[in-house]
């Protein structure tokens, strides 16, 4: 009993603690989350400002969402079209480019389309359509999600029609579909970091990579405290000041899994 | 499976000071929201248990509906309420433990409630007529019979942890799952198991259903104890 | 303070569940004779003690008390004593506490009434742990220490084997020696002959027959307690 009581105490005090410095909410995206980028990233920022980063990690969507309502002060996501209807809206202040990973295609070491080792994801789509091969979607409005169903359209192919029973929609995190997907041996559409995080994979490997249109940019963006008066402004614009300084993108670059990049920066000066 | 489980376990004894913290905020978050949902709860289902008005019978029915309640639904519900775009955006209080008490008092409160209300008046069925006759009424009469049966009452707030403690809608939502935060067990099994690491998440999925086996085994033996004692 | 008594039932009638259990029985309950209620299973016995108590409501009558607060001036014994899960002294103490008795009182009272009944001894004891005829005497104790007007007991020691049965009359009659009114509902003519003064017959929820004690035991007025008599005494 006395054990549990000093557990609680000591976990009220450091919750306590924590809200007494200044921090900020940032919402961003589970895929981001997972990739363990933010285990890397957030140490130094909070070291050199003082300020504590607090990511509520969700689908793209969801992020923007909580943007829009005011539960975050910025928002770190890539789905550059949503992203400027964003601020075109009158949500953000201005959207800044940060850095880019890539989508991977992931798929069973069987390989029933055969569609292994091509570059290109648009044909490789094509022929997994044509034989009906199962293929794993999230369908949550995420990022991924959105960067999926542009490469449909890019393959021609009206997904809402020609999706059967071979084209399952998870309605979930990258993390479930990759778990759904192995599975059931489907193909599947996937951010490289998570991938290179996953560690259920079963009898998954990358199919396709390296297709231009595979390329995924991420955006920051201050959520604009002229609707928002209670957003932290200071602690906002010094976290996006810094991630996209030569210290930030130096720490994104330098952040690996196996001595593999996942992330690289791209922030225009 | 097995070599899951061993696995796991090994990863969760190393696991030291951040698992703790976790296994801290978790018993903190629950534990709180059961002691609010017992303090509003159990007087409220004795109330309704003893007293006579009109539309008792509907009450009682929806009491016991509301035990049910998902948690991501009640979760979502205090979400908005919570959000800064809601009514009680003000208090600033959505992502934080907090949020994440409330949600869960809201969650177990009928539950609590619901076995409050069938013990007392169970139990009013033996108590009423001595009680009236000694010329006690209304609510006091109700909170002197939950006083008396208090240790079978343990059934019922045990009810309301066992809820708590494993339910992950409802702090998923309110909470944000912040690493250092307002990051419990049950969030943390849902993070490990979408990252695919699932030996992990099974480890902690252990150590959670042994926490609560030890809360139970504790309030059985008090309630063993006292009524050997009181009779 | 008038006294509350006499206690008026003025064509009390009393029907539950599609039936009647008391039918237009009207008498009045004078202070001094101990009254005892008597009648076969099922006569309404219980349920007429309850009516005069105040804890059903008739269904047509009028229950009428003479003075003012009856309700706190009378006091229940049931066949089955309900006690708190606390101590003895404890479960007396919340009696008085009810009744509105200020601090230091309510102890020196309860300790009264313990001493009175004889269980001075177990004072700290858990009431519930107490045998079946200590119990019934802490629900004594627990009547006592509110020195009601009139003491309502519903057969009390029918659960009780003949040393205890003793012991709660000895306490009975103590209430009776201090002028409370008692009303009291048994099973056993023996009982009714050491402690009744008079004698009220239920049959079928009617009041069949009120008679002195002394006039009862011969031989009982009306032909339905002759025949209950009868067959409670085979040899009578």
């Amino acid at each position: 009993m006395g054990m549990i009581l000093r557990v609680l105490l000591a976990s009220l005090i450091c919750a306590t603690a924590q809200a007494q410095s200044g921090f900020i909410t940032v919402a961003s995206t589970t895929s981001t989350e997972q990739s363990g980028l933010f285990k890397h990233l957030l140490p130094p920022f909070e070291k050199k400002t003082g300020f504590q980063v607090r990511v509520v990690a969700l689908g793209t969507g969801q992020a923007l969402d909580m943007g829009k309502r005011g539960d975050a002060d910025v928002v770190f996501v890539h789905a550059k079209a949503l992203e400027e209807k964003f601020v075109s809206e009158g949500y953000g202040v201005k959207r800044f480019e940060v850095m880019y990973n890539d989508f991977v295609l992931v798929g069973p070491k069987s390989d029933p389309a055969k569609v292994g080792g091509t570059k290109d994801i648009v044909a490789a789509l094509q022929k997994i359509q044509a034989a009906q091969a199962p293929f794993a979607s999230r369908g949550d409005k995420s990022g991924t999600h959105f960067a999926e169903l542009q490469l449909w359209k890019a393959a021609g192919i009206d997904i809402e029609k020609s999706k059967g029973p071979w084209y399952r929609d998870t309605g979930s995190g990258m993390g479930p579909t990759l778990n759904t997907a192995s599975g059931m041996n489907a193909y599947a559409l996937t951010d490289r970091g998570t991938w290179l995080s996953f560690k259920n994979r079963g009898e998954l490997v990358i199919s396709v990579e390296g297709d231009q249109r595979l390329f995924n940019q991420y955006g920051v963006i201050l959520v604009n405290p002229a609707k928002h008066p209670h957003v932290k402004k200071e602690p906002g614009l010094a976290f996006i000041d810094w991630i996209v300084s030569a210290e930030g993108q130096a720490a994104i670059a330098g952040y690996k899994i196996g001595g593999e990049q996942l992330f690289f920066p791209n922030a225009t000066r | 499976m097995l070599d899951a489980l061993l696995s796991g376990l090994r990863l969760v004894a190393t696991l030291d000071l951040r698992l703790w913290e976790i296994v801290g905020l978790s018993l903190a978050v629950s534990l709180s929201a059961v002691a609010l949902a017992s303090i509003l709860g159990l007087p409220l289902g004795a109330a309704i248990a003893v007293g006579r008005f009109p539309g008792r019978q509907a009450v009682v029915v929806v009491l016991n509906a509301l035990m049910g309640l998902p948690p991501v639904v009640v979760g979502l519900f205090i979400y908005l309420l919570l959000s800064r775009a809601g009514p009680l955006g003000q208090l600033g209080l959505l992502f934080t433990p907090q949020a994440m008490v409330i949600a869960q008092t809201v969650l177990v409160l009928p539950i609590i409630a619901a076995l409050s209300r069938q013990s007392v008046e169970d139990a009013w069925r033996e108590y009423e007529e001595q009680l009236r006759s000694l010329g006690v009424e209304g609510l006091r009469g109700a909170l002197t019979v939950l006083w008396d049966i208090r240790f079978s009452l343990l059934t019922a707030v045990l009810a309301g942890l066992g809820r708590a403690s494993a339910e992950v809608g409802a702090v998923m939502i309110v909470g944000g799952n912040i690493d250092g935060v307002t990051r419990v067990m049950t969030t943390t099994i849902a993070l490990e198991t979408s990252k695919g690491d699932l030996p992990l998440a099974l480890g902690l999925g252990i150590v959670l259903i042994a926490i609560v086996l030890a809360l139970n085994a504790a309030a059985h033996l008090v309630k063993d104890a006292a009524q050997r004692r009181y009779g | 303070m008038s006294a509350i008594l006499p206690l008026r039932l003025e064509d009390v009638t009393f029907a539950a569940g599609g039936r009647i259990i008391i039918e237009r029985v009207s008498l009045a309950l004078e202070a001094g004779p101990s009254t005892i209620l008597l009648g076969a299973n099922g006569a309404g016995k219980s349920v007429l003690m309850r009516l005069m108590h105040g804890l059903l409501a008739p269904t047509s009558g009028r229950v009428a008390w003479s003075g003012e607060g009856a309700r706190r001036r009378q006091a229940m014994v049931f066949q089955r004593p309900v006690m708190l899960r606390r101590s003895a002294l404890a479960n007396v103490i919340y009696a008085l506490e009810v009744a509105g008795i200020e601090g230091a009182e309510r102890e020196r009272l309860a300790r009264e009434a313990l001493a009175e009944v004889g269980l001075t001894d177990v004072a700290q004891r858990p009431a519930r742990v107490l045998s079946g005829g200590e119990q019934q005497r802490l629900a004594l104790a627990r009547a006592w220490a509110l020195h009601p007007e009139v003491l309502f007991l519903d057969e009390p020691t029918a659960n009780l084997d003949p040393g205890a049965t003793r012991e709660i009359e000895t306490v009975i009659k103590a209430f009776d020696a201090a002028g409370t009114k008692i009303v009291m509902s048994t099973h056993s003519l023996g009982q009714a002959r050491r402690l009744g003064d008079e004698v009220i017959f239920l049959h079928q929820g009617r009041l069949a027959e009120r008679t002195p004690i002394e006039r009862f035991f011969p031989q009982p007025a009306s032909p339905e307690a002759a025949a209950f008599v009868k067959g409670e005494l085979p040899w009578a």
